[in-house]
This record gives structure tokens, sequence and C-alpha cells, in this order.
């Protein structure tokens, strides 16, 4: 299927989001779609489905201009959008989800279990996907439920796929099955919109790119003919210099030491340290236990044994409360569902972690609420119209921001970061790492969890690295890469 | 541009609630004269004031993400127990001071069963409102129990306990009082300004709000989320024990079947006002102006001399109306 997009304006409210965008998709073709965070990406395809409709401009298919008016009728002609929050009923099973609305059915609107599950199997064969079609959607990976929803858009002959960050929530082997699944698709003409992040993905699955920035059309051009800083720099408009900002800090003394801990079978007898103004980075896949354990050193998850120590003490922590108590600060992987009151302001996310900062006898004060939350706000430079901003109106690099200031404003001695630049643009993500670095000057110890390599191999003096809940080696940070690393994770030696 | 949406959307939010309220009181007075004396605006006020109480308790709870269906037991239970302690000669003082307690305690084991129990808000408490009920009920092997303030041995004792529901505080010459403001309206004026100063002005209000915003967040980021909920639900009880005291008073006897039905008027109070079922989003005012709707419409379709029936329906159209009208901003 052809699709041309051409000149698409569109406006919420005083806020125009599309300036004469475009996009141009070709037969059986993986066409990446990239951009900062609020440059349009998502619009643009919301547009093309008729999630929304446009101001003005033009959508061409097969030669045909279309306005698509719902969701159903672009699904109809064949254009699916897989959202990057999974739309799925996760009490179903498998078939019930893939023919929802569409169920196939014998007289009286009894439903035909078994046709559907041979048509399920068949459309799922097709693509080299192997899942039990009776199982719950809740029981499912993240990965596998991504796959059902790749088949249920093959259910309706989808000729076109868009997916939005697809890989967020995968783990390395379930990334792989996708990228298989999609070059599939792309053998049986199925053309795909990939909308991701991740640099690495693009180059490495993508026949073409696109560029939107500040809601406008960049350019289209051939992946070969580009290099990853070309894109970059297409994106933003300008040069960022260098990808991992450089850091030149002392290291200091010990501030945590881990010894032993274990937690049933999720990890065992993981013992490490970090330095005050060091930054240990932890590598490994995705479910080898990284989160668990940052998790059970901030008391939020119980352990059954093993030591913490900080600054040469052993401390006892059992709650969150205790961790913070103790200096320990934790920038969770799910900045929606954990590190943020979306729907509270700015300012309460920031107080409500510093609680005794802002207050005198348990009672606000007002001088040192604002002295708080403007600090935080110039500091991150989050951009946003005012402290009253509710955080669910914030882009994602902002949201991570206001997560960031938050925690740095407790003043932690040891900040966890959990996957901090995750749906984060590269513009934001810079910004992190400089925050990482002068935390790290002023001495703090970091731990910082990711499932980016480079990231990982950038930003840290040591890598350890977690396979299935155990401590496969430490790495010093001049002389892994990412083959040492890898090597670790999967279950090799050195 | 987008300040002024904000602003504008705030303003109407913080007053929806009092627009209808204020419209109401109009229409109500146009139609009827008997309505629109002093006299009838201060004893809706105090009609008003029992179930303020127990709706301010009950935002506390719905703010934090939960429910609580026990109010309305609590409320006799701990009437029934001051009750009994007043006809065995207990001093009224020390009574009402236990049965407060007592509420506080009924509100924890809520508290409790949600929390350490992890039981939905709603089936907790759907536990310990069948459970107050039915030890009001034992206790009193359903009967009433009355006379009340004349149980009380010293004269002073009887009038603090008679003043609670009954009392006024009087403006003026003492033989020709201007006017006189009821006791249970001071009480409820009262509290508005406490919730008011707590929730809005105190870290225990906003670990309110951020435990019923997302308490996972809430809890990462030390916030006591089972001690605030505990909290809430002991909030709750205090607030309907004290109202269950206020009537008893007033009415000078208590009955175990006293209050059922209330936990329906504070839930729609605190709705009328716009705080959202779901936690974390809300005001006190709001409920403030919730309970006055609801004391408006039950005063005035009475003084209308419109039948219980019609009454019924009629809240239930308002109560929708303001919901929905809530909603669409």
């Amino acid at each position: 299927m052809n699709i041309e997009m051409k000149g698409i304006n569109k406006s919420f409210g005083s806020n125009q989001v599309l300036k004469d965008a475009g996009f141009l998709l070709k037969d059986g073709e993986v066409h990446a779609l990239m951009g900062e965070n609020g440059a349009g990406k998502s619009t643009l395809m919301k547009i093309l489905t008729g999630v929304y409709t446009k101001d003005s401009g033009t959508v061409i298919v097969d030669g045909e201009e279309v306005s698509y008016k719902t969701p159903q009728e672009a699904e109809k002609a064949g254009i699916v959008f897989i959202y990057q929050e999974l739309n799925v009923l996760f009490d179903l099973t498998v078939v019930e989800n893939l023919f929802m609305g569409k169920e196939i059915t014998k007289s009286f609107g009894v439903c035909d279990m078994k046709a559907m599950k041979a048509k399920a199997k068949e459309v799922m064969d097709k693509v080299g996907v192997n899942i039990p079609v009776d199982a719950v959607m809740s029981d499912l990976s993240v990965g596998q439920q991504q796959m059902v929803e790749i088949c249920k858009a093959l259910m309706v002959d989808a000729k076109v796929i868009i997916m939005d960050e697809p890989t967020a929530a995968l783990t390395e082997s379930e990334t792989e099955g996708l990228f298989k699944v999609i070059n599939s698709l792309r053998e049986k003409g199925v053309s795909i919109v990939y909308i991701s992040h991740r640099m690495e993905e693009i180059f490495a699955l993508c026949d073409r790119i696109t560029i939107l920035r500040d809601g406008q059309y960049i350019d289209t051009k051939e992946i070969k003919d580009l290099t990853m800083d070309d894109v970059v720099q297409m994106m933003i408009g300008r040069e960022i210099g260098e990808r991992f900002p450089t850091r030149d800090v002392e290291i200091g003394d010990e501030v945590l030491r881990v010894e032993g801990l274990t937690s049933g079978k999720l990890f065992h007898d993981v013992s490490f340290s970090v330095k005050a103004g060091e930054v240990l980075g932890v590598a490994g896949l995705m479910g080898a236990g990284r989160t668990e354990i940052m998790q059970a050193i901030f008391g939020n998850l119980k352990k059954d044994s093993g030591k913490i120590f900080i600054q040469g003490e052993e401390v006892t922590i059992k709650n969150p409360r205790q961790a913070i108590a103790a200096g320990i600060g934790f920038i969770t992987e799910d900045r929606k569902t954990e590190g943020l009151l979306l729907e509270k302001s700015i300012a309460e996310n920031m107080e409500i972690a510093n609680l005794n900062k802002v207050s005198n006898h348990n009672v606000l004060n007002k001088a040192k609420q604002q002295e708080l939350v403007k600090k935080g706000i110039e500091d991150f430079r989050v951009k946003c119209f005012g402290p009253w901003h509710e955080c669910n109106n914030l882009s994602g690099g902002n949201q991570q921001k206001v997560v960031l200031a938050k925690w740095v404003a407790t003043e932690p001695k040891i900040l966890i970061l959990d996957e901090p630049t995750r749906g984060v643009d590269i513009g934001a993500k810079k910004e992190i790492y400089n925050v990482i670095n002068d935390l790290a000057a002023q001495g703090v110890a970091v731990i910082m969890v990711s499932s980016e390599l480079p990231e990982v191999l950038g930003m840290s003096d040591r890598i350890m690295v977690v396979r299935e809940g155990e401590v496969r080696g430490i790495l010093d940070g001049k002389e892994a890469d990412q083959a040492k690393i890898m090597t670790l994770a999967t279950g090799g030696t050195l | 541009m987008e300040k002024n949406k904000k602003s504008i959307g705030t303003l109407i939010g913080e007053n929806g609630a009092y627009i209808a309220l204020v419209l109401l009181v109009i229409v109500i007075s146009i139609i009827s004269p008997e309505f629109r004396t002093g006299d009838n605006f201060l004893n809706l006020l105090r009609q008003a004031s029992f179930n303020g109480l127990i709706a301010f308790g009950m935002t506390c709870v719905i703010l934090s993400d939960g429910i609580d269906l026990s109010v309305g037991s609590t409320y006799a239970l701990s009437a029934i127990i001051c009750a009994e302690m007043l006809v065995n000669g207990v001093n009224p003082v020390f009574a009402v001071i236990v049965s407060l307690i007592l509420g506080v305690a009924l509100g924890v084991v809520s508290g409790v069963l949600v929390t350490v129990g992890r039981l939905q808000p709603f089936i907790a408490t759907l536990i310990t409102m069948t459970a107050y009920r039915g030890l009001a009920k034992i206790i009193t092997n359903a009967m009433p129990i009355s006379r009340l303030a004349d149980s009380c041995e010293s004269e002073s004792g009887a009038f603090f306990f008679k003043t609670l529901g009954k009392g006024n505080l009087e403006f003026g010459p003492a033989e020709n009082p201007w006017f006189a403001i009821p006791i249970p309206v001071i009480i409820f004026v009262l509290a508005l300004v406490i919730f008011y100063f707590v929730l809005t002005k105190t870290t225990f209000g906003r670990r309110i709000y951020a435990t019923g915003s997302n308490a996972k967040c809430a809890k990462l980021v030390g916030v006591n989320v089972t001690k605030t909920k505990i909290s809430v639900y002991a909030i709750s009880g205090f607030m309907s024990a004290l109202a269950g005291i206020m009537m008893i008073s007033r009415l000078d006897s208590a009955q175990p079947t006293m209050g059922s039905g209330f936990e329906l008027d504070a839930i729609a109070a605190v709705a009328l006002g716009g705080t959202s079922m779901s936690g974390g989003r809300g005001r006190i005012m709001g409920t403030f102006a919730g309970v006055l709707i609801i004391a408006v419409l039950n005063n005035g379709l009475n003084i209308l001399g419109i039948s219980s029936y019609y009454q019924e329906v009629i809240k239930a159209i308002v109560i929708l109306v303001a919901v929905l009208s809530d909603r669409k901003r």
C-alpha cells in the first residue's frame, strides 16, 4: 500500500502540533518515523488512522484521496495502529482477543470456537508466532501480548501496521522475535511504520526514515545513507556534541556495600559496592533480576538474607521510608505507575518526597514550598507553564526531569536510577546524563540500571552484569565493551 | 493561554456545586415564603450538620481512594454505647469521650481490614457496617434507649449532654436574644475549618491526596500508606461517632436502627462536591456545598409539601445532573 500525506496541519486549541507535516510510505518497507518527544509523530499517525481529524492537508492512499473518520474505517482499509500501551483485554484468552467484535458464529450467534482457533493458528503460523490460543492474556509476557496485537492486525488483513515504541517493554530475545516477525511481514508486502527512540533498532531494521521536528516535516532518507549522528542532528536541528558527556570526578570512599543479598527465586548472593562520585552501571537481559535487586535494596521488596552497609555501618531497610532516611533515592523504571502522581502538579510531586523540607511541625510552609519547587524547575529546566502544571500534560522527558528533581531535592547519598532514559528523547537524554554527572561530581554514589548498552558503556565507571539473579561479573568501564557484557549476560565466561 | 484556560476551569470547578446551591436556594425561596426565613435557614443548617460531619470524614476516606460504608452503623453503635453509659449513671463527659474513642476504634478496624487484610474498601466496610449494626441491636435487644438527659446525675452533666445537640449560642440580651446559632452548626463550621486546614495546609493532608492519587508512587517516596489509610478510616469513625452523640443529645433517645442509609447521603454529598471517587482529587469546600445542597433539597421539598417518594427521585435527578455537569469540564 502506498500512502502519501501532504501539508498536514493540526492544532489542539491554540497549540499547533503539526505544521505542514508529511509522510510517504511504499509497499513492503519498514519505515522509521523519528523525532523528539512532542515532534508530532503519534499525532500524524493518529490522523492517518482516523483517531484525530486534520485541520488541513491531504492523505492519498493508493492514488485516492481519503479521510478516515474512525480507526475502524482505517482498519477496514488495511491500516492498523498498535499503540505503545497495548490495547488488549487482559482477562480474556488469546482467541477471544483476536476475534473481539468479529467473532465467527454458528446459528443464533453462538461462537464457533473451533473455527476461530483454527484461523488464529493459521495466522500465527504465517508469521512464525507460537502462543497457546487458549492462554489468558494476563498470563502472557509483554512480548507475547504484543505478538497477539500484531496477529490481531493480520486478522483484518492489514497492509500497513504502525508500531509505536514496540520494544519499550520487551526483553532482548522478545525484541529479536519481533524483528523476525517484522521481516517476514515485509517479505509478504506489508508496510511497517516504526516509531522508536532506539537508534540501534532503527538502523538494524528499517529501510527508510522520515524525520519530524516541532511538527514539521524535515526529510525522508534511505537509512543506509545516514549515520546516527546525522539522524540526531536532523531531529534536534543542531549539534548536540558528544552523545555521552564526559565527567571528571575524583572517586571517594565507599558509600554503599551490599553483601549476600538474596530473595527467594528472584536473586541470590548479590554483593557489590559503590563509592562516592562513582557511577555503577547495571546491565543484563530483561528479567535478569536487576530491578528486583534495586527494589530490595530500597526496601520495596522483601529480602530473605543479606546485609546492607552505608558508609561502613550496617543498616536495616524494611521499607522505602527507612531507605530514604538512610540516604537512598530511587528512580523507578516506570515513571507513570510508580514515579509520579500523574494527575497532580509538579509542585505536589516534588513536595511529597520532601515533606519534611517544606513544613514546620507538619504544617506546610509556603515560602519553603516555593523555594524547593522553583529550584527544581530551574535546575532541571523543566518545560512547563508553572509549578501547578499537571504532570500528565508534560512530555516524557519533562516528566522524568520532575522525578529526578524530586529525588535530587532529598539530597541522597546514593541514587539508584532504573532505566532513567526510557521513552525519553535524545535532547532530554543528554540532560539526564548531565544530571548524573553533576550528582557524581557532588559525591553521590550513582547506580544506573539500563538495558541500553551504549548508555551503560558511555556513562559507567564500573559495570555490573546480572544474569538470572546472579552477579556474573563487575567490569571496569574502560575495559568493557558490548561483546563482553553480552557474553556475561547470556551465561558465558570471559 | 493555557494558564487562562486552567484558571477558568478551576474557578468553575470550585464553584460548580455552589452555583447549583445558589440556584436551588433562589428557586425554592421564590416558590415558598416559609423557606426563606432566617429561622428556617438556621434549622436547615442544623439538619445539615449531622450529615456534614460524616461527609467530611467520608471525604478523607474517598480522597485516599477508599470508601466507608460503615459510617451509619458506627454512628448508631457509638451513640448506643454512649446512651447505655448514660442510663447506667456514667459521667456524661466521660461517656462522650469514651464513645468518641470507640468511634475511632471502629474506624481503625475498617482501616486494618483494608490495609493489613488487603480487602477492597467496599467489602471491608460492608463487613464492618453489617457487624456494627448487628452489635447495636444485640446490645439494646433492638429496643430504643430514652430519657438520656434525665439519667444524668448532676445538673451540669445533663446540661453538657443536652447542649451538644440541642444547645444554642445566643447573641444579644439574655432574656430576648437577637438570634441563636445551634451548637451543631457551630461544631459543623468548626469541623469545616479544621478539615480545610488539615487537607490543604499539612503534610498529613498531602499524604492523603498522594495515597489516593497513586499509592505505589506515594509508598516509594516514603509515605506510610498503611498508616495514612488507617488514619482516614479512624477520622471517619470519629466523625460518625460525634454526629451520633450529637443526634442522641438532640432526640434524648438512641435507637439501634438510627443512621441507616447515612452512608449514601454522605457519599452523595462528597460526589456533589466534585471529589473523584477514585481518590486523589477533591476539596472539602466542595463537600460542604454538597452537604448544603442535600439539606436544601430535604428541607425545601418538605416545606413545599412534596411527597417523600417524589423527594427521593428529585434528589437523584439533582445528583445526576450535578455529577454529569462535573464530568463535562
